[in-house]
């Protein structure tokens, strides 16, 4: 991983961007008739998956936009980044990224 | 075999050709009392103090690839229990105690070397962390003290106190110091394996047999095998054994890097962190510089880390010890870290019966590898969590008593 393409700049150095964690999260519509369980769930937990995995990015050192990326958590490999209004891509259940 | 002179002596007439194995590499029994999943230095005290403390003889260690090649085996060795909270004060200092006399207890030398600890404090904001942690780990009864920049340059003359963040005190833990990790693994299997527990190696846990709700066994790389109580130690690997036991465990596993320079001669005689230029640095036995790098800021499950996270460790290490420029490093290595959002672990019984998980440990557990062991061999055996690791329960994240150590625990290890 030491490219990264940025849906808007292209491909970039890798240490111009920083990963902000799970994406696809909604904040649940009405936090005060959720259960004590479903809020921590929604706060604290995440998931942690060896393979796949659907994330939250940002261009810090280029355009500072955000977008989320597809990435295989065993090779570091990058399998689509896509601008956050996009559709989620469809990915090949045997696509591995380019490392 | 006791290892002692006489031991030594009688080995040396036939050469050293005669020691016997440390342990054995039994084939797995079709049922266990209980079977520790992961065998790095947590699951090996497991197992140890299950056999030795609560007279549960009948365990197996199962160990996907071999003893202490996790996080065990690739850690930078420091041991210390000045955390800010209570709970955190009572496990750690519970484990320091325990190393204090670990090496007899186990008759292998873990070479725990107390050779005390330096946070460094570069800002006010800095002193005003080690202020606060510092007197919150006295109200503990827990030695640390308080160093201002003199006393700092006295007791590591080679530290160049005035660079671009100035030192400007530090919070010292006199107990605090290191061990030798391969020795901790080795001396616990070693022991274990003495009062009867199978450790099995290359033998990887891929399912849970679960009826109705409980725990059954395991399924594994080596055929099933029965147990009544069932501990996942499993660090970096955690949440993905959790996923197929069929809950969520809140970890993130990312890598942790560390690296080695070339032996020289004795240079640093004590540990030394630093929270704010983000580095620590000790000295092994064997003359190399031990260095602690950052983790990746991503879940990953490749085991090396970034280059740039390795960039970044160098000019705050150069800086702060300006003689490290011109010395080579010889190695580069990376674990899997399970971090948890407040910096704690997680000792916690689960939702399936008789199945209890030890991890979260992250960044900083290799200092409570007996601790943990202890009171996770007393949990699995009594049904109960002890008392000591109660606060740890996964619970805290949906009743919010969270235990936070982002301080502590940050950059320190
Ligand atoms: C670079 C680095 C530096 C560190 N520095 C420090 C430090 O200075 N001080 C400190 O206190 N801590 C430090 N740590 C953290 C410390 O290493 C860990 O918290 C601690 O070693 C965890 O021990 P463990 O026994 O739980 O995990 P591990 O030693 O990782 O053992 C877990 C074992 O489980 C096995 N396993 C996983 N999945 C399965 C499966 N399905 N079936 C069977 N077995 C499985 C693995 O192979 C592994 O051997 C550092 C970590 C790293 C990576
Ligand atoms: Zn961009």
């Amino acid at each position: 991983m030491l490219q990264i393409t940025c849906p808007w700049c292209g491909p970039r150095d890798a240490v111009e961007f920083h990963c902000h964690g799970e994406a696809h999260i909604a904040r649940p519509e009405k936090p005060h008739e959720i259960s004590d369980a479903e809020w921590g769930d929604y706060i604290f937990f995440r998931k942690n998956p060896k393979g796949v995995h659907f994330e939250r990015w940002t261009h810090d050192a280029g355009c500072r936009r955000w977008f989320n990326a597809i990435r295989n958590t065993v090779t570091d490999a990058f399998i689509a980044t896509y601008a956050p209004t996009d559709p989620i891509p469809e990915i090949p259940t045997d696509d591995q990224g380019d490392a | 075999m006791k290892y002692n002179i006489f031991s030594l002596a009688r080995n040396a007439r036939t050469y050293h050709q005669d020691w016997t194995r440390a342990w054995r590499s039994p084939e797995p029994k079709p049922e266990y009392e209980a079977i520790i999943v992961g065998g790095g230095g947590h699951g090996l005290a497991t197992a140890y103090y299950l056999a030795k403390e609560c007279g549960v003889r009948s365990v197996a260690v199962l160990e996907k690839g071999w003893l202490g090649g996790g996080n065990t085996g690739r850690n930078t060795t420091i041991v210390r229990s000045n955390y800010l909270w209570d709970e955190s004060a009572a496990i750690y200092e519970h484990s320091v105690k325990l190393w204090e006399g670990l090496s007899q207890d186990l008759n292998f030398n873990v070479m725990f070397s107390q050779r005390g600890l330096l946070h460094l404090a570069h800002t006010v904001h800095d002193l005003q962390e080690i202020g606060r942690r510092g007197h919150a780990i006295w109200l503990n009864g827990i030695d640390s003290e308080f160093l201002d920049v003199d006393q700092v340059r006295e007791m590591v003359p080679l530290m160049n106190v005035n660079g671009r963040y100035p030192v400007l005190g530090a919070l010292l833990q006199r107990r605090g110091g290191t061990a030798r990790h391969d020795a901790v693994a080795w001396g616990y299997a070693r022991k274990a394996d003495e009062m009867g527990v199978d450790i099995i190696q290359n033998c990887a846990v891929t399912g849970f047999d679960i009826q109705n709700g409980v725990v059954k066994g395991v399924e594994t790389t080596r055929g099933r095998i029965a147990a009544k109580k069932v501990g996942v130690v499993a660090a970096g690997h955690s949440s993905v054994l959790a996923e197929i036991a069929g809950f969520r465990m809140p970890l993130e596993s990312v890598p942790l890097q560390a690296l080695v320079s070339e032996p020289v001669k004795p240079c640093i005689d004590t540990v030394i962190m630093s929270n704010a230029v983000h580095v620590y640095l000790s000295q092994s036995d064997k003359g190399e510089l031990v260095v602690g790098a950052g983790s990746d800021a991503y879940i990953s499950y490749a085991q090396r880390g970034g280059f740039d996270v390795l960039e970044h460790i160098m000019g705050p290490l150069v800086e702060l010890f300006p003689f490290v420029s011109r010395l080579r490093m010889l190695r580069q290595w990376g674990g899997i870290v399970d971090v948890t959002v407040d910096r704690s672990p997680i000792l916690s019984k689960t939702p399936v019966e008789n199945l209890f998980f030890n991890c979260g440990w992250g960044t900083g557990g290799f200092k409570c590898t007996p601790g943990s062991g202890h009171v996770f061999a007393h949990s699995i055996a009594n049904g109960e969590m002890h008392p000591i690791a109660a606060p740890f329960s996964i619970d805290r994240f949906h009743t919010g008593a969270l235990i936070d150590e982002g301080a502590a625990a940050a950059v320190a290890h």
